[in-house]
């Protein structure tokens, strides 16, 4: 095996050292009673090729595009990734080496995480960002569970516009200590219903999503007033397409406490749901109670600039039970190849897609209303909306399926009041073509 | 030694991103504009992000700049302890960036994406047959996201059987993610001390555990390299007091196709794939956290799980007791692929593995114990532990011996823990590493043993021939400056 680089001579010559006759007596402080009495019962090895053969059958089956059109989003953006980031991504120093607890020999991973908090906290407008969590739902989870230490308050508010899926993630995580979670509800114009809120003197934190899962601006104003007529509630903002930075104010101009999401959409491949990128910022203030890793500046011994992983009394390997969390490994790669995205993008670029993205999706929503779809939010959209197709959602959509169109997400799955309903994203990839396509057969 | 690998190389000098191109470049091909630009309310409107603006080989020498300051596994021998920095196949990679697999789209309706379905299903059957254990999800993205979805299992399986358990028995030789994934669950955690021998007493394990307890959760390998001997034993006490018995399968890959983890009492167990299936540590992540239970724990698994009718998959999102979704979609898939690939490579061979690796970590044990100072004197599984307790008399630490290996091109092995040994230097040095490799590694870290009695000064400055030298650790925690 090309993996196993022992000959038999090594092993004989390696037994002889220890003192042993063969490979079973390294294993006799193993109790026999817990031995397991049968060989692995496992197909047997495959060639590289025939390997290639085996998965190259199993990626085929997969609805992607070109093949495709698809207008699916709903927390996982179909966006073009730079063939130098792929390439980037290849170097083995990067994608080889672990944590860096050694940062003299690490000093690339280090520098390149400090660079991804920098371009986070530009591109959200807050003061710090850790150097990334496991995805979207959990790291909403542990943004409430943050809110939850720093008030000591044992419920939060959330808006049951956030991605219903994270909210999912929100419940586990909250079920074994029985924290409560109070959904607000979503409004006619598609935004979360604050009139339910009261006040919010109970809550450790508010939260909502923008845009939202319906893709809607929230009033992130009203909402950050709401939160904080209580001076210790905290303010939270999640998102699931970070792209709308480039166009929308970002959630630290209204005064969030913590601002977190998924990153995918940063030059990570979809890749059936994971991995993506858990993002996490918060206030300077709130920086000692926040979860997973941060990399700081330093000096050497020199006097010359160097990286190194800091703050970390806040962490599970030191601080164990009373660790801020459990998190350890994170999305390292992940946050690499958001870091290499958004460089090659600039803020130019940056800027530029995200209004081509919102430019595209009002086209679409245009051309929608025109050919007699109805729209049921009149808020304002970045680049997904929901739409009503005239031949409802769960037939619409699969009747396109035969075309090799994939139209959305219906949403009666997850919202029974929106049934008839479905999310439609559009992002850079789809041509004017594509969109009129859709346009034309969703209306037929 | 002969020739050190270490040495001086062109090292270029980057500055941090910001500090380089001009507004107006850019680095990213824009998809053609066809449509007009659409009005948006100014109020909603914002400046975008400060990001610096560059060109495509602007960026690319950029990164590349930085990843020559990094040690990587093809850089050479990485013996980090508990992480298992085995050879990361590059066939796994090619398998992970086919289109159909990067492209595919979580919620895409079932009979568009049956073959990512028959993957995770398959790689489900192969972690159950490697464990022993039947029942098995995909779902979490990391070891410690394992530990806290397995004590969720457990906190859901005592609430369905009479109440919650606040406590839990963890040893004290545990990872610290141990501690604090059962505090996320609402335990508190019961710390017990191993015994003499580096392993548990089951007299001290039934002295503690109680009605208020839910289960132990128990490293085994334990971070020691030892096995825990009485984990059969320990097992039987938790079990007829009500509790359950929680693996970490860190330390796995010892003991595949050698330890039948069912039989030795494990109740629920959560594997690495990142590193005993080989999959690439990313310089942190992501990583993938797969745990594997009895048949009684099946009900409480996260949703959904990956069913197969006739020749057909799906996702099934009814199951009453299931502790829910623990990750938005299904979990690190991109990882689940290159560990299915290194499974299907090695399929039985993975007993080999683990004796490999079992062989590679005593022949370290044996060639080194004259010099440095063994914390347990005993047959070792996949790591041994020293620590510097004979260098501390030439004042010479574990940090030094660490600082001065990079200088003969090796990756240090992890220091200062277990807790439970003062000065530890714990090394791993896995299976794909040859017989070659690990002598000069041996010569390496004997040749430091020499020089801490003869030249110690020379072990206080190391490391002089990396990008940086030691670096103030303690005016980054005190003036902490995470952006710039």
């Amino acid at each position: 095996m090309r993996y196993l680089p022992h000959t038999r001579e090594d092993i004989d010559a390696m037994l002889k050292v220890i003192g042993m006759d063969n490979l079973d007596d390294l294993f006799k402080t193993i109790p026999r009673d817990c031995c397991s009495l049968v060989d692995l019962n496992l197909p047997a090895p495959l060639s590289e090729w025939e390997l290639d053969t085996h998965m190259n059958q199993l990626a085929g089956t997969m609805a992607v595009s070109p093949e495709y059109k698809i207008f699916l989003g709903a927390g996982s953006y179909d966006h073009f990734i730079p063939e130098a980031v792929r390439q980037l991504l290849l170097r083995s120093e990067i994608f080889t080496a672990y944590t860096p607890y050694q940062p003299e020999i690490s000093q690339g991973t280090l520098q390149t995480i400090y660079e991804y908090q920098t371009l986070i906290t530009r591109l959200l407008g807050m003061d710090v960002a850790n150097a990334s969590m496991y995805e979207g739902g959990s790291a909403l989870a542990e943004a409430l569970l943050m809110a939850i230490r720093i008030t000591r308050r044992k419920k939060v508010a959330i808006s049951t516009a956030i991605h219903p899926l994270y909210r999912r993630v929100v419940r586990t995580y909250f079920t074994p200590t029985g924290y409560e979670v109070v959904e607000l509800p979503f409004g006619r114009d598609g935004r979360t219903d604050l009139s339910g809120l009261g006040s919010p003197g109970e809550f450790a934190a508010v939260a909502v999503q923008s845009p939202n899962f319906f893709g809607c601006i929230e009033d992130l104003e009203r909402v950050g007033n709401a939160a904080h007529s209580d001076p210790k509630t905290l303010f939270i903002t999640c998102f699931s397409e970070p792209l709308a930075f480039g166009l929308l104010k970002n959630p630290g101009s209204f005064d969030a406490d913590i601002v977190c999401g998924e990153g995918q959409s940063l030059g990570i491949p979809r890749a059936f749901g994971g991995p993506g990128l858990g993002i996490f910022s918060a206030k300077q203030k709130y920086v000692r109670s926040m979860p997973g890793r941060l990399v700081g500046q330093t000096v050497d011994k020199d006097g010359r600039r160097g990286f190194v992983l800091t703050l970390s009394t806040r962490e599970q390997h030191i601080r164990r039970e009373r660790a801020t969390s459990n998190i350890c490994s994170n999305q390292g790669l992940c946050a690499t190849a958001a870091t290499m995205y958004m460089a090659f993008l600039g803020g130019t670029g940056f800027r530029e897609l995200a209004a081509l993205n919102y430019d595209k999706a009002e086209y679409l929503k245009g051309e929608l209303k025109k050919a007699g779809c109805t729209l049921p939010f009149d808020s304002p959209t970045f680049n997904e909306f929901v739409v009503r197709f005239p031949g409802g959602a769960d037939a619409t959509c699969k009747q396109l399926l035969e075309k090799k169109i994939i139209a959305g997400l219906p949403l009666a799955k997850y919202y029974s009041d929106l049934a008839d309903c479905a999310l439609v994203t559009v992002t850079e990839t789809c041509t004017r073509a594509d969109m009129d396509l859709l346009v034309k057969e969703v209306t037929s | 030694m002969k020739n050190r690998i270490g040495t001086t190389g062109l090292v270029f000098n980057e500055p941090l991103l910001w500090e380089q191109g001009a507004t107006g470049r850019t680095g990213f091909s824009m998809p053609r504009r066809d449509v007009d630009p659409a009005p948006l309310d100014d109020r909603l409107r914002g400046d975008g992000p400060d990001f610096p603006d560059l060109s495509e080989l602007e960026v690319m020498r950029h990164f590349t700049h930085l990843s020559q300051w990094n040690f990587g596994v093809d850089s050479g021998l990485y013996p980090l302890g508990s992480c298992t920095m085995k050879y990361n196949p590059r066939t796994n990679e090619r398998q992970a960036a086919l289109p159909g697999f990067t492209g595919a789209h979580p919620l895409l309706p079932p009979e568009l994406c049956q073959g990512a379905l028959k993957l995770m299903h398959d790689l489900e059957h192969y972690l159950a047959e490697i464990t022993g254990l039947p029942a098995v999800t995909l779902q979490p993205a990391a070891g410690s996201h394992g530990e806290l979805t397995g004590m969720m299992i457990i906190s859901a399986f005592h609430r369905s059987h009479g109440g919650h358990r606040s406590k839990v028995l963890i040893p004290d030789t545990a990872h610290g993610t141990n501690p604090a994934s059962a505090t996320l669950c609402g335990m508190r955690p019961v710390p017990i001390r191993s015994n003499d021998q580096g392993i548990l007493d089951p007299a001290t394990v039934a002295e503690l555990m109680d009605e208020e307890t839910a289960g132990i959760m128990v490293t085994n390998p334990n971070t020691l390299g030892l096995f825990e001997e009485n984990i059969r034993e320990i097992a039987d006490i938790v079990h007829d007091r009500g509790g359950l018995v929680y693996g970490d399968g860190a330390n796995m890959n010892a003991i595949m196709g050698i330890v039948d983890i069912r039989a030795a009492g494990v109740d629920v167990l959560h594997l690495n794939l990142h590193k005993t299936f080989s999959t690439p540590h990313g310089g942190g992540g992501p990583g993938s956290g797969p745990i594997c239970v009895t048949d009684r724990l099946k009900p409480f698994l996260p949703v959904p799980r990956v069913v197969k009718t006739g020749d057909r998959y799906e996702l099934d999102d009814n199951a009453p007791r299931s502790v829910g979704k623990i990750h938005t979609f299904y979990g690190n898939f991109g990882i689940l692929v290159r560990a299915c690939s290194y499974i299907l490579s090695m399929g039985a061979d993975l007993k080999k593995v683990s004796q490999l690796a079992v062989l590679n970590a005593n022949y370290i044990k044996e060639r080194l114990r004259d010099v440095y100072h063994l914390a347990y004197d005993r047959p070792c599984m996949h790591e041994c532990v020293f620590s510097d307790a004979i260098q501390e008399k030439n004042k010479v630490s574990t940090l030094d011996i660490a600082k001065r290996l990079m200088e003969y091109g090796f990756h240090p092995p992890t220091i200062y823990f277990p807790l439970v040994v003062h000065g530890a230097i714990m090394i791993e040095p896995t299976e794909t590493e040859s017989k070659d490799s690990i002598d000069a590694f041996i010569d390496a870290i004997r040749s430091i043993a020499r020089e801490s009695a003869d030249t110690p000064e020379i072990l206080h400055e190391a490391p002089r021939t990396t990008k940086v030298r030691r670096l103030d650790e303690t005016l980054a925690a005190r003036k902490p400056c995470l952006k710039g």
